[in-house]
């Protein structure tokens, strides 16, 4: 293995060791926006970089019970879930247990099962996933952006607005490339037979 | 195979994923921490800890030292030109609506800063004051030390951030305590009657 592959072998325990940082941890979580749209797809990337890790033999037990990458995708999206909800991240900042769980859970709940159910999932899947994402970053924004109250305790109501406004802008950005992508793009609707087999 | 394993591997998912939505909601109740604050406390009542606490006249009295009364508590800053600038009125108001339990020794009010090293005797009264007191019933204080400070904000559940501007953003509430000295109820900070209604149904029991 030469020198760059070990270090790209090795990027996730590293993004994950320096996004545990003091310092990087509290200013990423200084604000909901960065925490939201920046910190937890970070450690989701972590995730998805820790596939590499994985033995093959239990990526062979994994596939048998993860057809179309269908339960793994379930997964991640209860994961995501739960750490959109304004509590789990208000009090991420306040209970040590909850950023505990924050930092192992997005990374191993979310992005390790991403990254082995994507290349799995078919064009059905794969579109039902990424229009669910994107209805969900518009309801989310909507909610953050009209809520009058804030729904954190440890942020600003301007803080969660601008968080809002970036969610919409999220969504807009997702549909269009979609858009383009069903319209324009290389659409690989059989994709998921030929994948199976391998 | 793989169909059915798939199948019965995502119905696992599925049944661990809405638990643990529900676990992390309390049930679907409380989607925000402080939605999950009133409900910890509705249903488990917290003792309070024992604080020192010095008043807008200078005497200094325990937390504890109150019971056997109900307390309605809020926490203040008094420099604050927002919303909760009001907090103070909306106690004067409750001097109003609960002066009979106030005079026979059933209820105090009790305004608590967060904000010590500002706010001294001089500031609570004058805050006081400019809320309007009706002069019976109602406590300002502040606490002593640091450590009185960090266990009512814990006890309370009382989050203070910097607003950016030099003051702070708070989650405001009217905070219930009954005779025994637990926080029963926590109610919002510009419904008085809200809080008001807890104290009269305990009174009434």
């Amino acid at each position: 293995m030469t020198r760059l592959q070990t270090v790209v072998r090795w990027a996730g325990p590293i993004l994950w060791l320096t996004l545990a940082l003091p310092p990087v941890r509290h200013a990423l979580e200084s604000t909901l926006t960065l925490q939201m749209l920046v910190q937890i797809p970070l450690l989701a990337l972590v995730g998805w970089w820790l596939r590499p890790f994985l033995p093959d033999r239990a990526v062979k037990v994994l596939n048998a019970w993860n057809r179309g990458g269908i339960s793994g995708l379930l997964l991640a999206s209860f994961a995501a879930m739960i750490w959109m909800l304004p509590r789990t991240m208000d009090s991420a900042l306040n209970v040590p247990w909850v950023e505990l769980a924050k930092f192992t859970s997005v990374p191993v709940l979310l992005g390790l099962p991403l990254a082995v159910s994507w290349p799995r999932a078919g064009f059905v899947v794969r579109g039902v996933f990424l229009v669910e994402a994107t209805a969900t970053a518009f309801r989310l924004g909507w909610l953050y952006l009209v809520s009058p109250q804030r729904l954190c305790s440890n942020y600003l109501l301007g803080d969660q607005q601008l968080a809002g406004n970036a969610l919409l802008a999220i969504g807009a950005a997702m549909s269009l490339l979609l858009a383009w992508k069903l319209m324009w793009g290389h659409v690989d609707v059989d994709g998921s037979h030929r994948r199976s087999h391998a | 195979m793989s169909v059915l394993r798939t199948l019965l591997a995502s119905l696992l998912v599925l049944a661990a994923g809405v638990t643990a939505l529900s676990a992390s909601t309390d049930g679907f109740r409380a989607f925000t921490s402080e939605t999950a604050r009133r409900v910890a406390v509705r249903e488990h009542p917290r003792d309070l800890p024992p604080v020192l606490l010095q008043t807008a006249q200078g005497r200094t009295v325990d937390l504890a030292s109150l019971r056997g009364r109900w307390l309605l508590v809020d926490f203040i800053y008094t420099r604050c030109l927002t919303y909760c600038s009001v907090q103070g009125n909306e106690f004067a108001r409750l001097q109003d609506r609960l002066a009979g339990p106030i005079a026979d020794g059933k209820v105090l009010l009790l305004s608590i800063s967060f904000d010590p090293t500002h706010d001294g005797p001089v500031q609570l009264a004058d805050y006081q004051s400019r809320s309007k007191d009706r002069g019976a019933g109602w406590i300002a204080a502040r606490p002593t030390d640091t450590a009185g400070l960090e266990a009512l904000m814990r006890g309370f559940g009382v989050t203070a951030i910097s607003d950016g501007l030099g003051g702070y953003v708070h989650n405001a509430a009217i905070n219930v305590v009954d005779p025994r000295g637990r926080l029963v109820a926590i109610a919002d900070w510009d419904s008085p009657q809200e809080a008001e209604q807890v104290v009269l149904r305990g009174l009434a029991r």
